[in-house]
């Protein structure tokens, strides 16, 4: 933009919501899309899902104990943040946050502890020392396995599962409110907001689930099940191709209504956000991976060059997930409401918030998993019975 | 003889001590008095002085308890008056020891050419005053005039709908506040105000912004902002009180306008003489 005619407001100089609030949404939407992962086998009972159906749930878990990470460094007064739950501003689309991740926490946890509890009672039988202590915690001392405790088991799994799906919606969905509900920022006041966070949320979720599968599949030498490779692909197609379109149809109505409201919208994505808009999310890391959908999905590929493919996919597609909550958040953030010039962002290293910030706290759920591993086996194979 | 001189000159020294010590000793105490620091605590809030040292500024005020809903105050702003000297900034700077680069009040720039091109700016939110022309235009300038912008003391006020710990809020006298001791610092106030007026106070970490200087409106006092326009560009009074300058600009045939009008957020802080191009 002419440097002369533009003009932000001095306040709108500094981007108070920084990169800690581009990892929020884009945890918790790992955490939702990955409970649908498990979701879709556990209530749809989509069987070639079955190998990964336990591990989905810990993946979700171990995104989860990190996704409020990002936000106690970004908040001014971490110590206070206990406010959000004891006063809560019923009005505030920010204040149900503390109660739905609760709530979700708890919900996923009893979930992983129940479909675990057959395996955490043989496991507990076979180990000694402290990992016998954790096991007796994690089974509440219960080693009932007899098939009317079993039944009564599956009964509860299916009911936290299908609750489990709304809970991870609103989950999300509502955390695409918090953007959705700001009127002041035209790029964020879309009802359509909602809805895409929570359809970019199910796209990373799987894309990430498949790519942590098989990388963990290729560090331990062992094959990944290509039938199961393949449903998540053709489900990540749907909810990609439709999360797209309603990125899409959001850019386009802007630009078709044309207001002078909408104008600094255009303005930004073909000014200031060009290259992270345009190029990155839209055409390298969206036009690319659906035309490799469609190669996979529709035309019969090798299982040796799926296997390669997909991951590299599923990485293509966490990077546009990405872009996507940086364009939004970040982006928001560089028109001025001033609505006659835009800002310019330069993340920091070192800072509370910076890159390196970033960098460990999106290595944190991955070594949470790890430990996960350690006390629960993710694959059914590993396993000396096959449980449900 | 000599006895007497060498005794009136001793008195005399004596004299000329004391004068010196008091001399000393005057400027001593006096220096110590342009030290000290006099805030508007120590006129105001010591009850062993009167109030009215300083001239009640808003009428209807002092001397009865302060209640709620008695008053409706306005603020009115108005462009054609405003001459850019940046005081207001100033003496809002001074109130609230307010870090560079944050603004709870600014004032705004306006050029505009013969093509209807808008350049607008706001060195330093105005604080030192528009002193020389702008050096980086080379175009010929068919109008200029300066838009003061402050808190807008909303109705509907979006700060305080999206506060998730309720530290923002509408006091009963309409007033838009901050409690600082329950802020989180979260920012959500400040990315749902239209007009910008919000930052994240650096020594704090919490929200703050412009109150129409509550703490003295309280006392009877103008803002500091409005008392020290000298344009009286900026009016700000009790629309209850009939005879107060707002209430009749407000009940008057003159043009008022509200920024940012179909926000729906109906702001209590009015433009008189307001320009198309102002956002």
């Amino acid at each position: 933009m002419n440097p002369l005619i533009n003009y932000a407001f001095p306040n709108d100089l500094h981007v108070h919501w920084s990169m800690m609030i581009v990892l929020y949404p884009y945890i918790t939407g790992i955490v939702a899309g990955a409970f649908i992962v498990s979701s879709l086998y556990h209530v749809f009972d989509v069987k070639a899902l079955k190998p990964i159906s336990r591990f989905s749930l810990l993946f979700a878990l171990a995104f989860l104990t990190c996704a409020t990470l990002p936000l106690l460094m970004h908040l001014g007064r971490p110590e206070r943040n206990m406010n959000i739950m004891l006063t809560p501003n019923p009005s505030s689309a920010m204040a149900g946050f503390g109660y739905i991740y609760n709530l979700y926490g708890i919900l996923l946890t009893l979930e992983i502890l129940f479909i675990y509890r057959p395996t955490l009672v043989e496991l507990r039988r076979k180990s000694k020392g402290m990992m016998e202590k954790v096991y007796m915690l994690l089974t509440f001392n219960s080693d009932n396995l007899s098939e009317r405790a079993i039944a009564l088991d599956n009964k509860i799994i299916s009911f936290l599962a299908a609750i489990g799906i709304p809970m991870a919606c609103v989950l999300h969905g509502y955390v695409g409110f918090i953007f959705g509900g700001v009127k002041a920022n035209p790029i964020w006041a879309s009802p359509l907001m909602p809805v895409i966070f929570l359809l970019s949320a199910c796209v990373s979720g799987i894309a990430g689930i498949i790519l942590v599968y098989a990388v963990i599949k290729k560090i331990k030498g062992e094959q990944v099940d290509i039938d199961c490779m393949r449903t998540c692909v053709n489900y990540l197609a749907g909810f990609f191709i439709i999360d797209f379109v309603f990125e899409m149809l959001e850019v386009f109505s802007h630009s078709y209504l044309n207001n002078w409201y909408h104008h600094s919208v255009d303005g930004l994505l073909w000014g200031p956000l060009y290259n992270s808009f345009w190029v990155a999310q839209v055409g390298i890391f969206s036009v690319i991976p659906l035309l490799i959908l469609g190669w996979l999905c529709l035309t019969k590929v090798k299982d040796s060059v799926y296997r390669v493919a997909a991951p590299i996919l599923g990485l293509m597609l966490l990077l546009q997930v990405l872009f996507m909550r940086w364009n939004v958040v970040i982006g928001g953030q560089l028109m001025s409401k001033s609505h006659r010039g835009y800002v310019t962002f330069h993340p920091e290293w070192f800072d509370k918030e910076g890159i390196i910030s970033v960098l460990v706290i999106m290595a944190l759920p991955l070594i949470v998993l790890f430990i996960l591993s350690k006390i629960f086996p993710f694959w059914m194979d590993e396993e000396t019975e096959a449980v449900r | 003889m000599d006895g007497e001189k060498i005794k009136s000159d001793t008195k005399l020294d004596k004299e000329r001590r004391t004068f010196i010590k008091n001399v000393l000793s005057g400027s001593i105490a006096g220096s110590l008095l342009l030290v000290l620091p006099m805030g508007a605590d120590l006129v105001l809030g010591d009850s062993s002085r009167p109030e009215s040292d300083i001239p009640e500024q808003i009428p209807g005020i002092r001397g009865r308890e302060w209640d709620m809903k008695a008053h409706r105050f306005a603020f009115i702003v108005d462009i054609t008056r405003c001459i850019g000297c940046g005081s207001c900034c100033v003496a809002d700077k001074r109130e609230y020891q307010i870090p560079d680069g944050f603004y709870r009040t600014w004032v705004e720039r306006y050029l505009k050419d013969y093509e209807d091109n808008v350049y607008v700016d706001s060195p330093d939110g105005g604080v030192n005053g528009y002193q020389t022309p702008r050096d980086d235009l080379d175009v010929k300038i068919r109008d200029t005039f300066f838009v003061p912008k402050l808190c807008n003391m909303c109705e509907y006020p979006s700060c305080v709908q999206v506060c998730p710990v309720g530290a923002t809020f509408r006091s009963p006298d309409g007033f838009v506040l901050i409690d600082s001791k329950r802020c989180v610092g979260c920012a959500y106030c400040i990315q749902a105000c239209p007009y910008s007026v919000r930052f994240l106070h650096p020594v704090t970490r919490t929200a703050e912004k412009c109150t129409w200087c509550y703490h003295r409106v309280r006392k009877g006092l103008l803002p500091a902002c409005v008392h020290v326009c000298p344009t009286h560009a900026r009016k700000f009074g009790d629309l209850n009180d009939e005879e107060s300058e707002v209430a009749k600009i407000l009940s008057g045939p003159g043009v008022l306008t509200v920024l940012k009008k179909d926000m729906g957020n109906h702001p209590s802080l009015y433009y008189k003489g307001l320009r198309r191009e102002v956002v």
